[in-house]
């Protein structure tokens, strides 16, 4: 064996394989991933000025008692609630209506309302950007004209703000949680449905018994993606503002926020305590879905 | 009681019908104002009339010839999106197969770096991974764009599961026949995934193509913009390019929506691939 040439015995060696193999993925751990979250995490603590870092203590997380810094907290929470609101149970339901086997044209159905998911941010907040523009004539306004409402500045008033993000976020999203669901929904086994049928249950019992505890793994999935993306929504609004600042801050997001103050203002220690405050929302708010999902307890079970 | 399903069905259908009505009508809306002169915009907002005398397709010749450099943003990110993608999908079925088939002390704390990773949202490290691209020279650079998620968590876990279940027979059949630890992934294991490439590849593909956050911060130059970036910035305070931005939005969604026909199967199974049994 040690007659081997060196990099033959590399290549045959099996103990050290799976290293090799799962190395590209540790380095980039280690330098993009870990690195950054320990050096955001000690920058909470630091005043970084040009050629000079000192230590602070806790005063960035003390600067955190900020009106902007509130504002923007409270739109993504409200968003994420409005989309978990909407964007789970809708889905849910044309999911079980298109897997209904009297359904027609479903593949046809199905690609038509994940189309939007193909568009980018980008493209999809320009076109809801000029759909609520703020001329009579501009497209959501003409809609709510046809009901005798008034034309409405959706942009510029922070009562009206949610409906664009909203729309946006419902308009991109649906097709793809009804893809999830389907998916889910494949899982059950046709025997089940006939069992149900043949004990007589009304199509309101399979679904509260039969439908939503398979569909569980699959809804505490899309609860947890949709809380992370909620909470770092940032680029629907940059878009729909046409930048990152919004009259009286109605559009501004947590991410909106860090990225003002880290880039624009280049207050770094500052920009990184709001990171590490909405990294802590996000695993706080999602472990404790997970808890009250029973995620873990059954994964003890299993 | 036949009766009564077939109702259903009815409004059911009904149902879809108008829902994807609704769904096309915004993408409808644009692609009609991306017909008419940008004047229409200012004086009136986006609207769905029909102008038959003024429609043309001047904005679509005016992305090629105009001083805003469409076209090269459009090459960029078609650039970016082939390298990242090939690169991404190569590392991560590495990694993957690294962990589908061998067991090795550490392989459980190194696993639960890859989950760590798709929990934390990558938004609260812009900042300190911006200062690391700035200190090693990697800002306004595609590399900067796509070094840092070359080895990303979903892919590395679709893998993962991909290659577990397939037979584990070829390793020792590979090792008798005098293959390399390495000659075995490449000439028996590749081959074998492809199938699965395709799905990740359209996931990994359309995050690179509609990629924005990341690519915000790292570029500065402005030829060296992808297509989001180029877009966005035609919404500028001193007016916004509505004949690029519109036609330009119009034109970014067409060559996704072509692999989409194409590929149908694929976009939806790579959708998924994160959601299937956790």
């Amino acid at each position: 064996m040690n007659k081997m040439p060196f990099y033959k015995r590399f290549i045959y060696n099996q103990k050290l394989a799976p290293y090799v193999f799962t190395a590209p993925f540790v380095i980039t751990f280690l330098v993009f991933f870990l690195y950054p979250v320990i050096s955001s995490i000690i920058m909470t603590f630091q005043n970084i000025l040009p050629g000079r870092v000192e230590f602070i203590g806790l005063e960035n997380y003390r600067r955190l008692n900020d009106p902007i810094f509130f504002k923007a907290l409270g739109l993504n929470l409200r968003y994420t609630l409005w989309t978990l609101a909407i964007l789970i149970p809708v889905p849910m339901l044309l999911a079980v209506l298109l897997n209904n086997k009297h359904m027609r044209a479903k593949n046809f159905f199905r690609s038509t309302l994940f189309i939007p998911a193909l568009t980018s941010v980008v493209v999809a907040g320009t076109i809801f950007r000029l759909m609520y523009g703020e001329l009579p004539g501009a497209l959501m306004n003409q809609i709510i004209g046809l009901v005798g409402l008034k034309p409405i500045k959706w942009l510029r008033l922070a009562d009206y703000a949610m409906i664009p993000l909203l729309s946006l976020a419902v308009w991109r999203w649906t097709g793809v949680n009804i893809l999830y669901f389907l998916a889910g929904l494949q899982n059950i086994p046709p025997e089940m449905y006939e069992a149900a049928n043949i004990d007589g249950a009304n199509p309101w019992q399979v679904f509260r018994h039969l439908i939503l505890p398979m569909l569980k793994p699959t809804t505490i999935y899309v609860i947890t993606i949709s809380i992370y993306g909620g909470m770092a929504m940032f680029t629907e609004s940059y878009m729909l503002w046409g930048g990152n600042r919004s009259p009286n801050n109605i559009g501004t997001t947590i991410v909106g926020y860090l990225y003002r103050k880290g880039f624009e203002e280049n207050n770094m220690g500052y920009g990184n305590t709001i990171g590490v405050v909405l990294l802590l929302i996000v695993l706080v708010v999602n472990l404790l879905q997970l808890l009250a999902n029973g995620f873990f307890r059954k994964e003890k079970d299993a | 009681m036949k009766q009564r399903a077939r109702h259903i069905t009815i409004l059911q259908i009904l149902l879809f019908t108008v829902l994807a009505v609704i769904t096309l009508f915004p993408l409808y809306a644009i692609v009609l104002a991306s017909l008419k002169p940008t004047t229409e915009l200012f004086r009136f907002g986006l609207n769905v009339r029909w102008d038959l005398p003024r429609m043309s397709f001047d904005n679509y010749v005016y992305l090629f010839t105009g001083q805003e450099g469409y076209f090269r943003w459009f090459t960029n990110s078609l650039f970016i999106t082939l390298i990242q993608t090939t690169l991404t999908l190569f590392v991560s079925c590495f990694v993957g197969y690294g962990f589908a088939m061998y067991n090795f002390k550490g392989k459980n704390l190194i696993f639960a770096g890859v989950l760590i990773v798709m929990m934390i949202p990558l938004e609260i490290i812009l900042l300190p991974l911006f200062r690391l691209m700035l200190g090693i020279g990697l800002v306004d650079t595609y590399v900067g764009i796509i070094l840092p998620f070359i080895a990303q968590a979903l892919p590395i876990f679709f893998f993962r599961q991909y290659i577990s279940g397939l037979p584990h027979d070829f390793l020792d059949a590979g090792r008798v026949d005098g293959c390399s630890e390495y000659g075995i992934f490449f000439r028996i294991m590749v081959p074998l995934t492809t199938p699965s490439f395709a799905a990740m590849g359209i996931l990994v593909g359309m995050n690179s193509w509609n990629g924005f956050l990341w690519p915000l911060i790292v570029l500065r130059t402005q030829s060296k913009l992808t297509l989001p970036l180029g877009l966005a910035s035609m919404l500028s305070p001193y007016g916004n390019n509505y004949a690029v931005l519109i036609a330009g939005s119009v034109f970014a969604i067409i060559p996704i929506l072509t692999l989409f026909f194409i590929f149908q199967k694929y976009f939806i199974e790579g959708m998924t691939a994160g959601g299937v049994k956790g």
